[in-house]
């Protein structure tokens, strides 16, 4: 295993695009959405793509493959692939080289293997169809790649169905199936995104390790820096489908030299100053012993104790299957907590949020992960933010649209917004109407699940900073669900770790984040990628030295 | 208008097809006594005269004129399926949105209730309950819109299924609406594209229905001209070579093309397809 990081080999020039354009077509019409890319990439060379959504690096990967998507066309440029042009060559030219020569690996690998066969099954398929092994010696490759892929139980677990093995040992037999036919060039689309902290630090390590190893030339596409920094030798910064920069990845890291690559540097900086609690009688929200399950038998909360102070934020961290949304869930009544009681200013709230009052749901404002969904499609803006405030506060119509207006102006839009629907929004403009109406209900607490995760990092920490600044003007309270550390140092004022249901540590913000950590709080604290090349080998070689 | 104008141009000439045969029906139907050159039940000559002068589809089993008749029976059996697809909708997509908004108990019974009534052949059953109840018009839209409204229900619960367990259905119950506020305004708008469509395929259903019903006697009862009893009142010119019969028949066909082109049209465009090559 090597762990130098340095500098390896590279070759000649394996795939090379001259003013690549590429159209996509919405309303009927086409508009470009790669506007001239210049790109080289040598053999063994690992090129890193990165950008917001919308950026078009995506589409630049399986560009290299002389494919677009459906509703795209690559209208100019050449796409020349070790001597063969790509954008001349024949489906059947395409094809042989596709799978066996060049590979690619999506983000979602649950949705890219088939549910009905054997991993070991779907690996063999390519070399096998393409004619490159015979069966028996594809099982054997495939279990030798497995163990690289340091995969548990490597001679055996090929012989499961997808669904029996985890999200990450999934991404990584999708690697391994991408290895299959030893290409020169594979296209790792997003690999780790979808991803826990802990898991992808796995992922990424076994990725590094193999393409090292074997010298592969890659394609690295993801929308995070730090992830990136870890993973190539050289970056190409992609806003618009247009290139800003491009550079050795370390010297950009150093020296960024365009305005937009500095912010994406000095992203996930941005950290609330401690704040002393101020002394109170009692918590505004009081979370008692409360367990929770799902059916009555698997439990998925178990004894939680909380407390959140007026005009505080607490966040609640931890790794998916923690129990942290469901927690919410508990609190906000949607899933009768079992045993426990849940105190809204020392007043007990009824378990089923059906039970409540008015005012008591008033007081308890949600918003969500996904913008999309928590904003319903057929209603205009105006609609979604004065429903609550005809139906809290009874407001008439005239009270209603000067107020709308005033929300509006609290989340950073302009007036005309009201009367746009959902769909002529950006994810980050439809999480600001999600906080609008929330806000609207002029609510104490504000429970917050996800609500960045789903958002590219600059337009994330936009949120984060409205947020904040909304909790400076309004005294609004924050329980801050997510997955996300950086978010938790940006954010809270307290930390509360959950592990499988329970909370393993919890406390005042600079009281958890330094050391000595709880175990798994260290995991976590950890596996957060840094903006340092070294940093992934760094940490691998600390945990290899503390076993 | 002007959004309607470019809709139209857009349309593949199928839908322009169909779109055409359904208004020339609907303006049939409405000015029917206008259109038409005698009274619906009249008998204006003898029986099963040939085309030509004076009538020009020629004249029934009883001497009633055939243009005449099946200018009416457009209006009559449009009219009746058009309200009893209607209801079906009504009773159907209610059901459906509330089995699945409440959840529960209450989406167990109605569907075991639905499966019940889907299990027993919908003919058959018409037939019983018409043959115990008798016919007429309200019996019959009323029967055949329960029968229909079970595929109805069944549709509008796997559609708003999917939209039930969005969160902004779940920041509705969270706000405190009342189910009513609920179904209308979140889970129906986001439901509607599959219900419309399938409204035109069911109408043409409901339509069939009632021509099959007339044809065997238990639908519209005379002298109410309709398409299904027209067929049979004059099958018997067919083996002399006539193709008279044949026409009501041909315009049931005709407009179930149409609504089903029109149909089609509607569910590519809603449901985003676009032609691949």
């Amino acid at each position: 295993m090597s762990t130098d990081g340095g500098k390896h080999e590279m070759g000649e020039v394996l795939l090379e695009m001259r003013g690549l354009r590429i159209e996509g077509q919405s309303d009927e019409q086409w508009h470009e959405i790669v506007n001239g890319i210049d790109l080289t990439l040598r053999r063994g060379e690992v090129l890193g793509l990165i950008g917001e959504s919308g950026a078009g690096k995506s589409t630049i990967g399986i560009a290299s493959m002389g494919f677009a998507r459906p509703g795209c066309r690559i209208s100019g440029g050449t796409i020349v692939f070790d001597g063969i042009d790509m954008t001349a060559a024949s489906e059947e030219t395409k094809r042989e080289i596709r799978g066996s020569r060049i590979a690619y690996v999506a983000q979602s690998a649950a949705a890219s293997f088939n549910p009905a066969h054997k991993l070991i099954d779907q690996y063999s398929e390519t070399p096998v169809q393409h004619g490159i092994l015979k069966a028996a010696e594809a099982e054997q490759d495939a279990k030798d790649l497995y163990r690289r892929l340091q995969l548990p139980d490597p001679d055996n677990i090929g012989y499961r169905y997808p669904h029996q093995v985890s999200g990450g040992q999934l991404q990584r037999a999708m690697t391994a199936m991408a290895m299959a036919c030893k290409p020169d060039l594979i296209v790792f689309d997003e690999p780790t995104t979808a991803l826990d902290v802990t898991t992808q630090i796995e992922v990424l390590a076994a990725i590094k390790d193999v393409v090292r190893q074997s010298n592969t030339a890659a394609i690295y596409i993801t929308h995070d820096l730090a992830v990136v920094a870890q993973m190539a030798d050289r970056i190409m910064v992609l806003r618009y489908g247009d290139l800003i920069e491009e550079g050795d990845a370390r010297e950009m890291l150093a020296n960024p030299k365009e305005d937009y690559t500095r912010q994406l540097v000095a992203v996930r900086t941005y950290k609330k100053e401690d704040a002393a609690a101020a002394a109170s009688e009692r918590p505004l929200l009081d979370v008692q012993d409360v367990s929770a399950a799902y059916g009555n038998t698997l439990l998925v909360l178990q004894d939680i104790d909380l407390q959140v102070e007026r005009g505080r934020t607490v966040a609640i961290v931890g790794e998916s299957g923690s129990g942290k949304s469901t927690l919410a869930r508990a609190i906000t009544g949607l899933l009768p907590p079992l045993k426990g009681k849940v105190l809204f200013d020392g007043e007990e709230l009824p378990a089923s949020y059906k039970a409540r009052s008015r005012d008591q749901l008033r007081h308890l404002q949600m918003i969500y992960q996904m913008p999309d969904t928590a904003l319903n499609p057929r209603q205009k803006v105006r609609d979604v933010i004065g429903r609550p405030l005809s139906f809290y506060l009874g407001m008439d119509s005239q009270a209603r649209e000067k107020r709308i207006l005033e929300l509006l102006d609290m989340i950073e839009l302009p007036a005309d917004f009201a009367d746009r629907y959902p769909g002529e929004l950006s994810g980050g403009q439809k999480q600001r109407i999600c906080i609008a109406r929330a806000l609207a209900a002029n609510p104490e607490v504000i429970i917050c699940d996800e609500v960045t995760s789903a958002l590219d990092q600059l337009v994330a920490e936009e949120i984060l900073k409205l947020l904040q600044r909304l909790q400076d003007d309004l005294g609004v309270t924050y329980l801050f669900i997510t997955h996300d550390l950086a978010t938790v140092k940006a954010i809270s004022d307290e930390i509360v770790v959950m592990l499988q249901g329970r909370i393993v540590e919890q406390g005042e913000k600079h009281e958890i984040l330094t050391p000595p950590h709880h175990e798994y709080t260290e995991l976590l604290l950890s596996s957060v990628p840094e903006m340092d090349p070294d940093w992934l080998d760094g940490v691998l070689e600390k945990r290899k030295a503390a076993q | 208008m002007k959004q309607l104008v470019k809709l139209l141009k857009s349309a593949p000439p199928t839908a322009i097809f169909g779109l055409l045969v359904i208004v020339v029906y609907v303006f049939v139907a409405f000015f029917a006594p206008v259109l038409t050159p005698y009274g619906e039940s009249e008998i204006v000559g003898s029986e099963f005269e040939p085309w030509g002068e004076g009538f020009v589809l020629g004249t029934d089993n009883l001497g009633r004129d055939m243009l005449t008749r099946l200018i009416y029976g457009a209006r009559n059996t449009i009219g009746i399926a058009f309200a009893t697809t209607c209801l079906a909708f009504l009773i159907g997509g209610f059901f459906g949105l509330l089995a699945t908004t409440l959840g529960g108990w209450v989406d167990q019974v109605l569907a075991r209730v639905v499966d019940v009534l889907m299990a027993i052949p919908t003919l058959i059953f018409a037939l019983l309950i018409l043959t115990i109840v008798g016919t007429s018009i309200p019996v019959l839209i009323v029967v055949i819109a329960v029968l229909d409204s079970t595929r109805v229900f069944r549709l509008a619960r796997a559609v708003s299924m999917n939209v039930v367990v969005l969160d902004f259905v779940e920041a509705a119950r969270l706000r405190g609406e009342r189910i009513w506020w609920i179904i209308g305004r979140e889970v129906l708008p986001n439901s509607m594209p599959p219900l419309v469509a399938e409204f035109g395929l069911r109408f043409c259903f409901v339509f069939l229905f009632i021509s099959a019903l007339s044809f065997l006697g238990l639908g519209l009862q005379p002298p109410t001209a309709d398409w299904g009893s027209m067929v049979r009142d004059n099958a018997t010119l067919i083996t002399y070579g006539d193709i008279t019969p044949l026409l009501p028949a041909g315009a049931i066909a005709l407009l179930t093309v149409g609504v089903n082109f029109v149909v089609d049209w509607f569910l590519h465009k809603t449901s985003g397809l676009r032609d691949e090559h």
